[in-house]
């Protein structure tokens, strides 16, 4: 069973090889590919929840020499996560693309981008970090610029130009730290490292591209075009997946590799930072002319609440109130993934069925798509943090912490953030629940409805009412222990 | 020599930042990845450098793996690059 750590990372890439060989089932191909992905994620998931965190060497190798996998309940969740919305986003693209090439074009590259996010959390060693970023950085471009407009193309070329100065600094990062170690597996390092000047510019470098890949405010300026102008289940998975495992990265690695060189000053630049995108992003969202955009800035300032996190993390010692924080930082991410991606899919049906995405025109949706509308409420209520969503509980343990650390400032920005959040939500549903001009008969289709209901239906209420096993999850330690396999 | 390998770790440490600098300093996309290309290249040269173990053992053969992997993902985003610039000139030609 320890190979269901493989499973989960060859299963999307088979599902590239078969799209690309046989175009016209790919569809049917690759919503079976993602249901299975879900089977093999699940696996991952009960696997970690009965042995503790989980190490699998490929082919037997040693690291040193050999790649690792490394699996615990951080990534697990993650990973679990990323399967559900993509089978969500995938049965939804089914119906959403139209012309037969872009088809023909999105299917391998969507499960390219699978392949790679699962790769991420799986990753055990840096230079796999690196491999895997790559490939996600590339497929998401190409992804963004699949419906050929002019707006998505520039949108693409510039993700490409961040994205890969962001990848630049990473390897340069690593390359310093494999000049100092000689070795590039995390596990190996963490014994090693020391604050010294090379692991200190490693450190900056490599959190230096990652930041850029997580749209941090004041490098998110590639988000809002990016996600705003692809196809609606790319946007989805983007703002739900793509960034949210750049984040896991800086998490990840600021826990378990650069301890020793957490200073509670980085920790407290980076939320300060986190604070400017909460306010940034949300104010921007309240201005948004487009449904999508303000799903995009939404997403920067979702962000940023989740990095206002790390000084609360950084200067607790290792135990269960650390771990109560992490378990607070993990539902906030869950939430966002879920409440996301169903408000790019429900975007998406409305710019369908209505030819626009405009706000301000968007009367009578509540009448023409009842259910997309619902799914769009219910997202709505996740990304403000109410109960019963998870987000409710995220930002729960947040106010928790700052108050125990004294940060009056955090409670302030949460406070102001989760209120502008409720602004433009209530703008949005205000427009939806408006009068249309005509009559409107409400048409349903399962396939463009239903993935979006059923993800909004996660992120309110089971993550938020069901959350215990994922506490119970995070009791076992969520760090890199060297388990013999 | 060791002074040959700090050489070269300069040199290449000196080419990253020079083509960092270009990448921000420029507006043109394709221009940015140009820039990106040299700062590649003195990456690269860094893990040559790297890989120095002494004028007896044969060199290191990780960095060398690492700097490959490099120049093929450069390499295909440049290539990804120079046609998204291809599509963005056409719909210049067509607007």
């Amino acid at each position: 069973m320890i190979d269901g750590l493989i499973w989960v990372i060859a299963l999307p890439l088979a599902g590239v090889l078969m799209t690309v060989l046989v175009p016209r089932a790919a569809s049917a191909i690759g919503v079976a590919i993602a249901s299975s992905t879900i089977l093999a994620a699940s696996a991952v998931v009960w696997l970690v929840a009965s042995e503790g965190p989980v190490r699998y060497a490929i082919g037997g190798w040693s690291p040193g020499l050999g790649i690792a996998l490394h699996a615990d309940a951080l990534s697990a969740l993650l990973l679990l996560m990323t399967t559900v919305v993509a089978l969500a986003a995938s049965v939804y693209a089914t119906a959403y693309l139209k012309p037969a090439d872009q088809r023909r074009h999105f299917w391998p590259l969507w499960f390219l981008l699978l392949t790679a996010l699962n790769a991420l959390f799986l990753a055990a060693d840096l230079f796999n970090l690196y491999v895997t970023l790559e490939l996600l950085g590339l497929s998401a471009v190409a992804l963004t610029a699949l419906d050929g407009k002019r707006a998505a193309v520039e949108a693409a070329m510039r993700y490409l130009v961040l994205g890969l100065v962001g990848s630049l600094a990473f390897l340069a990062g690593v390359a310093l730290i494999y000049t100092a170690y000689g070795t590039l597996d995390i596990a190996s390092l963490m014994r090693e490292i020391a604050p010294n000047p090379a692991a200190w510019t490693a450190a900056s470098l490599i959190t230096a591209g990652l930041l850029i890949k997580t749209a941090l405010f004041p490098l998110h300026f590639w988000l809002p075009p990016a996600h705003a102008n692809a196809p609606a289940p790319v946007s989805a998975a983007f703002s739900a997946l793509v960034v949210k495992a750049a984040f896991y990265l800086v998490l990840r690695l600021w826990l378990d590799l650069f301890t020793p060189m957490a200073t509670t000053g980085f920790a407290y630049l980076l939320g300060l930072l986190g604070a400017a995108a909460v306010l940034w992003g949300s104010w921007n969202a309240l201005r948004a002319e487009r449904l999508k955009l303000l799903a995009a800035y939404s997403t920067v300032a979702q962000i940023g609440y989740l990095f206002l996190f790390l000084p609360l993390i950084m200067h607790l010692p290792e135990g269960p109130s650390r771990n109560a924080v992490l378990g607070g930082v993990l539902l906030l991410a869950l939430t966002h993934g879920f409440a996301k991606s169903a408000l790019f899919l429900a975007a998406g049906v409305i710019q369908q069925r209505a030819g626009h995405d405009r706000i301000r025109d968007l009367n009578g949706t509540a009448q023409g798509l009842p259910a997309t509308t619902f799914a769009i409420a219910l997202a709505g209520v996740a990304l403000i943090g109410l109960p019963p969503s998870g987000a409710f509980l995220g930002k729960w343990q947040l106010i928790a912490g700052a108050l125990n650390a004294g940060l009056w400032l955090w409670i302030a920005v949460v406070l102001a953030g989760s209120l502008l959040a409720a602004a433009y939500v209530f703008r949005v549903l205000g427009h939806a629940f408006g009068q249309a001009h005509y009559p409107v008969r409400a048409i349903s289709t399962g396939r463009e409805e239903i993935p979006a209901l059923s993800l909004a239906l996660v992120a309110t209420l089971m993550l938020g009412l069901a959350s215990a096993p994922i506490w119970s999850l995070l009791e076992r330690s969520i760090q890199f222990a060297e388990v013999m396999t | 020599m060791i002074a040959e390998q700090v050489i070269y770790g300069l040199v290449g440490v000196g080419l990253f930042s020079l083509g960092f600098r270009g990448a921000f300093a420029v507006l043109a996309p394709l221009r940015r990845v140009l820039a990106l290309n040299v700062a590649g290249a003195g990456l690269f040269l860094m893990l040559i450098a790297a890989a120095y173990r002494g004028a007896e053992m044969a060199p290191d053969p990780v960095p060398h793996a690492l700097a490959l992997t490099g120049i093929v993902v450069a390499v295909s985003a440049t290539a990804l690059a120079l046609a998204l610039g291809k599509r963005l000139r056409e719909r210049r030609e067509d607007d």
